[in-house]
């Protein structure tokens, strides 16, 4: 459990820590655009090139990146293999009824999982390159425009980064509570699933309840505080534009750009 | 059980920007049937090295390899880690970690927060349950429980129906204990037992742990920053520094290094200041820092010497 670093902050100095979190958000979004147009291998390459450009400057290790997938294997797997299965190609290598594996799925599968893996990485390089604070900034700063439909942006901006902050705090509290659990001689690890789940509610009753009283305290103290969210509230971190922002710009503009040519000019499905 | 470490590391989030070492090359051995203060602040390393003692936090598989790697020629092989807890082995992979849990209970900080059960009966039951081999009878059960109950001071026809979440603070903690006391295990590892508690509380405690020491568990491990705490009644404590131990005596002599204790960071019992600041006006108390020997030496020097006041000490 120690080792749940998916998605939690790697702080390093970089180019790409260093970018303007509405940028990378729209960059993300602008990403997982490009994913889902790309409709043969082409586009995907030129995505996936991309992303490890990100990485290579993000100084992020690659095993990190990689763990982040780890976490999807399964889904991946699970998502190809019924591809793999089901998929309707010409091209039949093998069948059994309406199982059938042909050509076209396998290829058609090799093309989901990667599209899968490359959203993933994606997704958590984002948040392995920004803190909490600076993401909830900018998702906020984001949508700012619904403000004028009397959306309470604020108050999401601030759920959300108390529910990023307290991931941490949470899983550390796990941690400890599993601990103590263990040292009364629970065993977490061996047993079928049903015994599995049921050996958890020794952990998960002290994790609830820890989780209300922190909650609570926090709102004790935000109230002790005079907390209002109000509309008058500045910020101390005021974000900007930077010359990094504009080359991060433009090479997300060259991906979708680069993306929707391959389509339009190399139409060979995968 | 005799508890043995020898150059024992370790390192937490190891290669990357997380790395601490929390403990650096520690050496200790505690005694059966001591009552045993490790002192540090936060991040000394000192829950860190009690979590090893019952295998919570294991060694890390390259340090359980060196056994078996020879070391080339001419090379210095690196100090060979032992870390045994009576007849355990904790630097062998296949050492039983539950009859290791069984015989060292480990007492975390705010245990009241690991209750989870719906009557305090089944919490206290919990651990008994996990470490017995067969399946224990409800009076066998029954039996254990009321002991553990009543050793920590509370009323087994009372508590046992009652939800372990309607209980008080103190009552909560007792509980607590009590469900890890309650496989009677040999060795007994607290961390911060009295931690957050009032005064009083935290004496009846301490008075419980003597209690425990002397009827339930031939060894108790107390973790403490407070100094009144180990000085009052350990038998001998280590100090944690930085991840390493800086002096392991008897807190008799241990708080005659008044001003290196302070170096560290650390606090010194009342009475050790007491003591500095009446040297310095040349009055010498000769005690082992328990208050009652303190008072008792003052008053003896006072007698001595004619009940002088003039020093204003």
């Amino acid at each position: 459990m120690k080792d749940v670093s998916f998605g939690q902050y790697y702080p390093v100095d970089s180019f790409v820590h260093r970018l303007d979190p509405r940028l990378k958000l729209l960059f993300l979004i602008a990403y997982i655009v490009a994913i889902f147009l790309a409709s043969n291998f082409y586009g995907l390459a030129v995505c996936a090139g991309v992303l490890v450009f990100i990485v290579a400057f993000a100084r992020i290790p690659i095993g990190k990146v990689l763990r982040a997938v780890k976490g999807v294997v399964f889904l991946v797997v699970f998502t190809a293999a019924l591809n793999i299965l089901f998929y309707n190609g010409e091209t039949v290598y093998a069948e059994w009824g309406i199982i059938s594996i042909t050509k076209e799925g396998l290829i058609f599968s090799a093309f989901l999982a990667l599209r899968l893996a490359l959203l993933v990485v994606c997704s958590s390089l984002l948040t392995y390159t920004t803190t909490p604070v600076a993401l909830t900034d900018g998702v906020e700063s984001l949508l700012t425009p619904l403000k004028w439909i009397r959306f309470p942006v604020h108050a999401l901006a601030l759920v959300m980064s108390i529910a990023l902050r307290f991931i941490p705090v949470l899983i550390d509290e796990t941690e400890r509570i599993k601990n103590a659990q263990k040292a009364r001689g629970a065993d977490f690890e061996s047993g079928n699933l049903f015994k599995r789940i049921r050996a958890m509610v020794p952990i998960l009753v002290p994790l609830l309840l820890s989780a209300f009283r922190r909650a609570e305290e926090l709102g004790d103290a935000m109230e002790a505080r005079c907390y209002t969210g109000s509309n008058q509230r500045t910020k101390y971190k005021k974000l900007r534009f930077g010359w990094r922002d504009l080359i991060a710009f433009l090479v997300g503009a060259a991906l979708i750009t680069g993306v929707v040519l391959m389509k339009i000019y190399l139409p060979a499905p995968y | 059980m005799r508890i043995v470490a020898e150059h024992l590391s370790y390192v937490y989030n190891p290669k990357s920007p997380f790395e601490t070492a929390a403990l650096k090359d520690v050496s200790l051995t505690i005694e059966e049937g001591e009552f045993f203060g490790i002192i540090g602040h936060t991040g000394s390393g000192k829950s860190t090295f009690v979590q090893h003692l019952n295998g919570l936090i294991r060694l890390p598989s390259s340090l359980r390899r060196y056994k078996k790697k020879k070391p080339k020629k001419g090379e210095i092989p690196p100090p060979e880690t032992v870390l045994r807890v009576g007849e355990f082995d904790l630097t062998d992979k296949k050492t039983d970690f539950r009859a290791l849990r069984k015989s060292v209970g480990m007492v975390f900080q705010y245990p009241e927060y690991q209750l989870f059960a719906e009557t305090v009966r089944d919490d206290v039951a919990f651990g008994l349950k996990n470490f017995s081999a067969e399946k224990l009878s409800d009076e066998q059960i029954d039996a254990a429980v009321r002991a553990a109950l009543e050793v920590v001071g509370l009323d087994y026809g009372e508590m046992k129906d009652k939800s372990p979440f309607d209980l008080s603070g103190g009552q909560k903690r007792r509980v607590a204990i009590a469900g890890v006391i309650v496989t009677r295990p040999e060795v007994l590892v607290l961390d911060e037992p009295a931690a957050g508690l009032d005064p009083l509380g935290k004496k009846e405690v301490m008075e419980l742990l003597h209690k425990l020491h002397r009827e339930w568990c031939k060894t108790v491990v107390v973790v403490s920053h407070d100094m009144d705490e180990i000085s009052e009644n350990c038998t001998k404590a280590a100090v944690f520094s930085e991840g390493s131990v800086r002096y392991v005596l008897p807190p008799k002599e241990l708080f005659r290094h008044a001003d290196e204790l302070t170096a560290l960071g650390l606090d010194v019992p009342l009475t050790a200041k007491l003591c500095t600041a009446l040297a310095k006006r040349g009055v010498e108390i000769d005690c082992d820092f328990t208050t009652e020997d303190f008072i008792g030496k003052v008053l003896a020097y006072w007698a001595a010497h004619g009940g002088r006041k003039g020093d204003n000490a």
